[in-house]
């Protein structure tokens, strides 16, 4: 049974499958349109997570080229600067709550049960839930286009006052992320009640696969600040709707509160879209290196000493609002730290690399892709941590360039990783090598064409979130554009040529580990994984990566 | 808390006071270092044609000093000690990055050259080493608390505002600035700057030219040289930003609360910054420029402007004709109003129209009046009691109530605008 969508030659399957007692289920097994609106099958789930998250991907996207066509000229050619705020608004809300998040969401559902040997979800209905609550807050922001006034025009951060001056579809707004927090909070809950109570007898923490890791230490910053993104944004709307002041300077509130209160969600925010990454990548590189993981354990405290200074470091944001020069340094300081354990992640990537026998199938050129171009953006968060810098480069292209580069290179390649490394698994059938190599390497240089060129920019003195710019920028800018539309349709191409395929279970048949190198729990069960993976708790061996019985 | 903060200031001290050899030397270096860069820098973007003139853009566009230089790779040059400190640890931080990339990276290509399957490379099994772990969890920390440590003397200079010689409050409003001399030579002054109409005009139709396009402003703020100059921001309706990065200043401007930065700038000449942080539609449309003149041209400028404000005050008391009124009530309008409401007075997007508005054609003219004095929605529209003289506000009201399809041939006078201030 193809988890994805029904393939009749896999009809046979679920009869090898039957033991007396699963009679029931497949009975009991909705089927049409029903599998997926009453869907509680943790695979299913994670189907309607990725398919989503894509979808939004594309929309987000669009408005991306909208975005960079523009800007690819001076002058306003296209769209009126109103229209435009509300496209760089809107694509950021969209990327980062839409498509991102979910997208990791989905990976979880797919893989974390499977990895740690349990059956499926700890809260199936709650899952199905949490799923579906995203498709009417999708709705309702995508929608806000059609909203007298428009689409919410205030930067995906949402600063306070600018959006009390915002039409009724900043409500929508509001309620759309609302929705998808609840939505967050549900699926941490669930993943972590998952990975506490129902890892099979033998695979103990410090056992689990990475990707188990770093997603417990996600749900729980997930968790920690999702309630204080609620909280910024419902006192945003009474403030619009019932005169309270809590950032409307006009009644005395404090529009920099609204800044600290949104920094304290969105920094550990930006980790929330990067540990998954982090995860998929500590997985994949041992795996075609043919060798361990190098440092399991720090990287395990890496992790979670990044989620820890997570906490301490949002005022970094916030350098040009004129904090004390005290704050500043804490701040600074703090900032800085957090680079030592991302640092200590990449040398054991490298080091887990060192004298392995690597080869280089598409999961692991995303891998090393994201590698390459995560540090890069590493190295400009560095730069903008030192606070004088910042200050020059706050709110200009530098900072596009640099969260461009942790956000798509890092997290976007590192799903991609995923995707190819754990497809055949879901589908059923290998994807084509040829194809993952043309994805991989086209999306690398739009991706530098596009982004690279911000650098210049921003140094240049280039603001962001402007709709026209003064002449002396129009070549990088043209650039950039180009770029843009080179990496937006290479993801159409994998959507057309690499996702539909597997889809549809076209392609050779996938064996049942087809890495030689990978381990975990994932490869001891058929492609495409059977519908319910392992109904009774496996016996594991000493290392917890294989079924003995 | 007290003696927790104590040692923390005393290390600061020492730390911004420093000026030991050893710091001074490697700053020094680093200087050095990153001039060479910018030359090689400069020297590739000369070759890949791109240094004299834009590829893809107009040709004629050339660099505009103290403003953005054509595809310029690197900072503005700097004009201040701060900017010329940003530089140097940007520089610096370039160094320090290239070496760990180099370093990373090499190993990291080499492996991948060399540790392969298909060279018949056998995988090791290795994967830990306490003393590897330790060595790179310290070795960075080191790096990173010395970066900080060569920051804090800047970061702490930045934040420094005292002993300045002027003060000048800049007032971030959608979508211009409004400048007011403090202590010092020119107190008393105040204008707004904003950006030059035709500039929006060339924008709207996608036809932008000139080398200041975007950044010219009908009234550059003026300040002299060699002088510590202390900018307080503040902002009437959202969050602005007073930014010029040839000064290596950038500060929000809030509205509600009062923030300062300052600049002494040792050349004179004319700088151009914009707003940076997203404030509604017309955010790409609000330039900064500062012209910096000579201790003599800038006394010189103080007594013409002190003459003009002299000659341009109005007495609220005065009757005025409605020719005269209406006249003057179209350069208001066009120099304030039209940005939002449209030259033609048919607004855009959230913006009303005043073209066939009840508020306008209202024979009460009270409404209209208390409308422009006390705002609307939040600040959307601006409340302008006080931003613009009672005379300038009846000259625009009633330059409305007599323009395109409106005829209400009412008059409204200064002094209607007084009584309806004091309601």
């Amino acid at each position: 049974m193809s988890a994805v969508l029904p393939n009749p030659a896999d009809h046979g399957h679920d009869h090898d499958h039957g033991h007396e007692h699963d009679h029931d289920h497949a009975h009991g097994r909705p089927t049409g349109w029903r599998r997926w609106v009453f869907a509680t099958n943790h695979k299913d789930i994670g189907t309607l997570y990725l398919l989503f998250a894509f979808t939004m991907f594309l929309i987000g996207g669009t408005l991306a080229l909208l975005i960079r066509l523009e800007l690819f000229q001076p002058g306003l050619q296209y769209f009126n600067p109103e229209l435009f705020n509300q496209f760089t608004t809107m694509h950021g809300l969209i990327m980062v709550f839409g498509a991102i998040m979910p997208a990791f969401v989905g990976f979880a559902n797919w893989m974390i049960p499977m990895q740690i040997g349990a059956a499926d979800m700890a809260f199936a209905r709650m899952n199905n839930l949490s799923f579906w609550l995203l498709i009417p807050a999708a709705l309702m922001l995508v929608g806000s286009f059609f909203m007298p006034g428009g689409a919410p025009a205030a930067g995906w951060t949402l600063y306070a006052p600018l959006t009390l001056q915002m039409g009724p579809s900043m409500d929508g707004g509001i309620f759309a992320m609302h929705l998808m927090g609840a939505s967050s909070i549900m699926g941490s809950i669930n993943i972590i009640v998952t990975i506490l109570n129902m890892r099979a007898p033998g695979m103990t923490l410090m056992k689990m696969p990475m990707f188990c890791w770093t997603w417990l230490i996600t749900a729980y910053l997930l968790i920690a600040v999702m309630p204080v993104l609620a909280g910024a944004i419902t006192m945003t709307l009474t403030d619009r709707h019932f005169h309270t002041s809590f950032f409307n300077p006009a009644g005395g509130g404090d529009p920099v509160m609204y800044q600290h209160v949104f920094w304290f969600f969105g920094h550990p925010e930006v980790y929330i879209m990067i540990l998954p990454a982090f995860g998929i990548v500590s997985q994949v590189v041992p795996a075609f290196a043919r060798k361990r993981l190098f440092g399991y354990t720090s990287m395990v405290y890496a992790t979670s000493s990044i989620a820890i200074l997570s906490f301490i470091v949002w005022a970094h944001h916030m350098y040009t609002t004129g904090m004390p020069v005290t704050g500043q340094l804490f701040f600074m300081y703090a900032t800085m730290l957090i680079s030592v354990p991302t640092g200590v992640k990449v040398f054991n990537w490298l080091a887990t690399m060192w004298r392995g026998s690597m080869t280089f199938e598409a999961p692991m050129l995303w891998a090393v892709g994201f590698i390459f171009v995560f540090t890069m953006g590493g190295f400009t968060g560095l730069i903008c941590s030192m606070a004088p810098i910042d200050i020059q480069l706050q709110d200009t292209y530098y900072v596009v360039a640099h969260f461009h580069y942790v956000l798509v290179a890092g997290s976007l390649f590192g799903m991609f990783s995923g995707y190819y490394y754990w497809a055949p698994k879901w589908t059923g059938v290998m994807y084509s090598e040829t194809r993952g190599k043309i994805h991989f390497w086209s999306s690398l240089v739009f991706f530098n064409v596009t982004f690279f060129p911000m650098h210049f920019l921003g140094l240049a003195g280039m603001p962001r979130r402007v709709a026209d710019y003064p002449m002396q920028f129009a070549d990088f800018n043209a650039i950039a554009s180009i770029g843009a539309l080179g990496f937006g349709l290479t993801q159409v191409y994998f959507l057309v040529f690499v996702v539909f395929p597997g889809m549809r279970g076209k392609g050779e048949p996938a064996p049942q580990r087809p890495w030689e190198g990978a381990e975990g729990l994932e490869w001891e069960v058929p492609s495409p994984a059977p519908w319910h993976t392992y109904e009774t708790p496996p016996k594991l061996d000493r290392t917890a990566t294989k079924v003995i019985g | 808390m007290r003696p927790l903060i104590k040692p923390i200031r005393t290390a600061l001290a020492v730390l911004a006071r420093q000026e030991g050899s050893n710091y001074v030397t490697t700053m020094m270096t680093i200087r050095r270092l990153g001039t060479g860069a910018t030359r090689a820098a400069l020297a590739i973007s000369a070759l890949a044609g791109t240094g004299a003139a834009l590829a893809f853009g107009d040709k004629s566009v050339t660099d505009i000093p103290g403003g953005p230089r054509v595809n310029g790779l690197d900072f503005q040059p700097a004009v201040t000690e701060v900017a010329d400190q940003i530089k140097t640890l940007h520089y610096g931080m370039l160094i320090v990055c290239t070496l760990i990339f180099v370093v990373v990276f090499g190993f990291m290509f080499y492996s991948i050259f060399k540790h392969r399957k298909s060279k018949g490379h056998k995988a090791a099994n290795f994967h830990e080493s306490v003393a590897v772990e330790i060595a790179w969890t310290v070795v960075p920390f080191i790096i990173v608390i010395l970066m900080g440590a060569f920051a804090t003397r800047t970061v702490v200079a930045m934040k420094d505002t005292t002993n300045s010689d002027m003060a000048i409050k800049a007032t971030g409003y959608q979508w211009k600035w409004a400048y007011e001399y403090g202590n010092g030579e020119g107190a008393g002054i105040k204008f707004f700057s904003t950006l030059d109409t035709a500039q929006r005009q060339l924008s709207e139709e996608g036809k932008p030219a000139g080398n200041d396009y975007l950044l010219k402003v009908d009234n550059p703020l003026v300040v002299p040289v060699n002088k510590k100059i202390r900018i307080i921001t503040t902002a009437e309706d959202v969050i602005h930003s007073w930014s010029v990065p040839a000064f290596g200043v950038k500060q929000d401007a809030m509205p509600g609360f009062v923030r300062d930065t300052w600049f002494l700038a040792n050349k004179v000449g004319t700088y151009y910054g914009m707003c940076s942080e997203l404030c509604g539609k017309e955010h790409a449309f609000m330039p900064i420029r500062v012209d910096v003149l000579s201790a003599a041209d800038f006394t010189a400028w103080v007594d013409k402007q002190r003459k003009a404000l002299a000659a341009a005050a109005d007495d609220p008391k005065k009757v005025w004709e409605i020719g005269p009124l209406e006249a003057r009530g179209e350069k208001v309008y066009l120099a304030n109003c039209a940005v939002c409401h449209r030259p033609d007075g048919k607004g855009a997007g959230p913006v009303k129209p005043l073209d066939g508005s009840p508020t306008v054609l209202d024979p009460d003219r009270n409404a209209q009046i208390l409308t422009v004095l006390h705002g609307r929605l939040n600040g959307a529209m601006p409340a302008w009691q006080g931003k613009l003289s009672e005379t300038d506000i009846a000259a625009a009201i009633t330059y409305t109530k007599n323009s395109w399809s409106n005829h209400t041939g009412q008059l409204v006078e200064p002094s209607d605008v007084v009584a309806a201030e004091a309601k």
